[in-house]
């Protein structure tokens, strides 16, 4: 008992035969019921509240995303599947925000909304809700290969005060409970979620901060390199995973 | 590295010196001697120790206990004043691969919140008052 949890502390990224159990899995039955069902699940406003932004005409252009990808339920279908990904154009890593918020100045040239902003997160929701049940499959090779070279370091280094890797929970540790918490692989399919502790949804990056909180350690910025590296690797470890925006998260 | 012989920190805080002996520090940090009623509170204060995290303990009315540690019930009949010290210290130095965070240990540290940065997680007095609370836990 003892001497399983003293695991090595660099544990290579099994090869899954079977994608990662999802975070969904260790909720109870009630929230898994609340999650499923649209009328009751209350990241679905923000949802709404994306539909909405999709049409609604923006910036200097005056165009809206539907202007130029239409339908998204069929031209948006399988995007977050993807996320995140090089932008070929500035070969910058860009999770799905970044990728709206890109298309906002580059195509609508209007200002990019803040991270956390109700838009931001509304947007991001409702594209990413129109791969609900598809399998997470990020690119990690070519030009992804050095981003997600430093989110896999990230994941497998110790930090904080308290000095534990994300691997130490999420791997070495994945069922087991932590206090009131059972911890899960800790996946980003489910993102952005609606967290009860928060009343609201929120990103991953902003899950993120609050695992670095729990262990003292720097909580970077929204946006910063190091999460979006460690995005990517996480959307690895979640490869084959459906994507189920917008879960619920206690 | 010389940090943990004694150095000031960034916060003037002083981590004392101590000496490991086996997998044990017989000697109490700075002389302190530990109040076992103060050095269960701090186990249990999730702002503090925090240790009912991860560990099991035999308290009433804590409802949620870890299970990623060994329950510390008993842990006073497993192992001497000196050995309890070391594992609050640095759990590390006995089992390098180990999840208990190290409790007064500032270097080999890395991207530590600012607001925790240079100083132990815990202090003297309060490894002491663990210490002295653990050793109560005997079987
Ligand atoms: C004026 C045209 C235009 C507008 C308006 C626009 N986009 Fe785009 N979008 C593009 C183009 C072109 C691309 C392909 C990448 C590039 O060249 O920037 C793209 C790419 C994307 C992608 C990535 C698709 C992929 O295959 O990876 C997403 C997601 C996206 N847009 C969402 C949006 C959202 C949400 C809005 C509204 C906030 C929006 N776009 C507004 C033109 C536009
Ligand atoms: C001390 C243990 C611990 C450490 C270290 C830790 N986490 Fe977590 N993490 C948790 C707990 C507990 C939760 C909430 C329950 C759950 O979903 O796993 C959580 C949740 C998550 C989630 C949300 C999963 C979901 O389905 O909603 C992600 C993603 C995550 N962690 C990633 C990380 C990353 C990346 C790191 C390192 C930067 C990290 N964690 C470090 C304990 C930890
Ligand atoms: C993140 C998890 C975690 C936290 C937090 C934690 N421990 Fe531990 N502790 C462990 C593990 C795991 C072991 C088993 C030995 C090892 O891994 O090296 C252990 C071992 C111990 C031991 C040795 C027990 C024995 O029988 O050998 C003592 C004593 C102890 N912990 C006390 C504490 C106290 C007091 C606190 C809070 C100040 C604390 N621990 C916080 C995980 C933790």
């Amino acid at each position: 008992m003892i001497a399983s949890l003293i695991t090595p502390l660099i544990t290579p990224l099994p090869t899954h035969a079977d994608p990662l159990p999802s975070g969904t899995g260790f909720l109870s039955e009630d929230l898994q019921a609340r999650q499923a069902d649209e009328a009751a699940n209350p990241g679905m406003l923000w949802v709404d509240e994306g539909a909405r932004l999709w049409q609604s005409p923006q910036g200097a252009t005056g165009a809206s995303c539907a202007s130029c990808h239409g339908d998204a339920t069929t031209s948006m279908r399988g995007i977050a599947t993807r996320y995140p990904a090089v932008d070929a154009t500035s070969g910058a890593l860009l999770n799905l925000e970044d990728r709206i918020n890109l298309c906002r100045t580059r195509h609508q040239k209007a200002e990019p909304y803040p991270y956390e902003s109700d838009p931001l997160l509304g947007l991001t929701a409702y594209v990413a809700r129109q791969s609900l049940g598809l399998p997470m499959d990020v690119e990690t090779g070519g030009a992804a290969a050095p981003f997600y070279a430093a989110g896999e370091a990230f994941f497998h280094r110790r930090q904080g005060q308290l000095n534990l890797s994300c691997a130490q929970c999420h791997d070495d540790n994945a069922g087991r409970s932590l206090r009131g918490d059972t911890i899960s692989h800790g996946l980003g399919n489910g993102y952005p979620a609606y967290r009860l502790e928060w009343q609201s949804l929120g990103s991953l990056q902003r899950r993120l901060r609050s695992c670095s909180f729990g262990v003292r350690a720097v909580q970077f910025d929204y946006g910063s390199p190091d999460y979006l590296a460690l995005e990517l690797y996480l959307a690895k470890r979640a490869q084959g995973v459906a994507i189920e925006t917008p879960a619920i998260r206690r | 590295m010389l940090a943990a012989l004694g150095s000031q920190n960034a916060s003037g805080a002083e981590l004392l010196p101590y000496t490991v002996r086996n997998d044990s520090v017989p000697a109490p940090l700075g002389g302190l001697s530990g109040d076992p009623r103060r050095g269960r509170d701090i186990v249990l204060d999730r702002r503090r120790g925090n240790c009912l995290i991860c560990h099991s303990a035999p308290v009433a009315g804590e409802p949620f206990q870890g299970e990623l540690g060994p329950p510390l019930a008993g842990v006073g009949s497993r192992l001497d004043a000196g050995q309890i010290r070391l594992r609050l210290i640095d759990q590390s130095r006995i089992s390098p691969r180990t999840i208990m965070p190290p409790y007064y240990r500032i270097e080999g540290l890395r991207d530590v919140d600012p607001a925790y940065r240079d100083r132990p997680a815990l202090d003297a007095q309060e490894i002491e008052d663990m210490v002295a609370y653990l050793r109560t836990l005997t079987d």
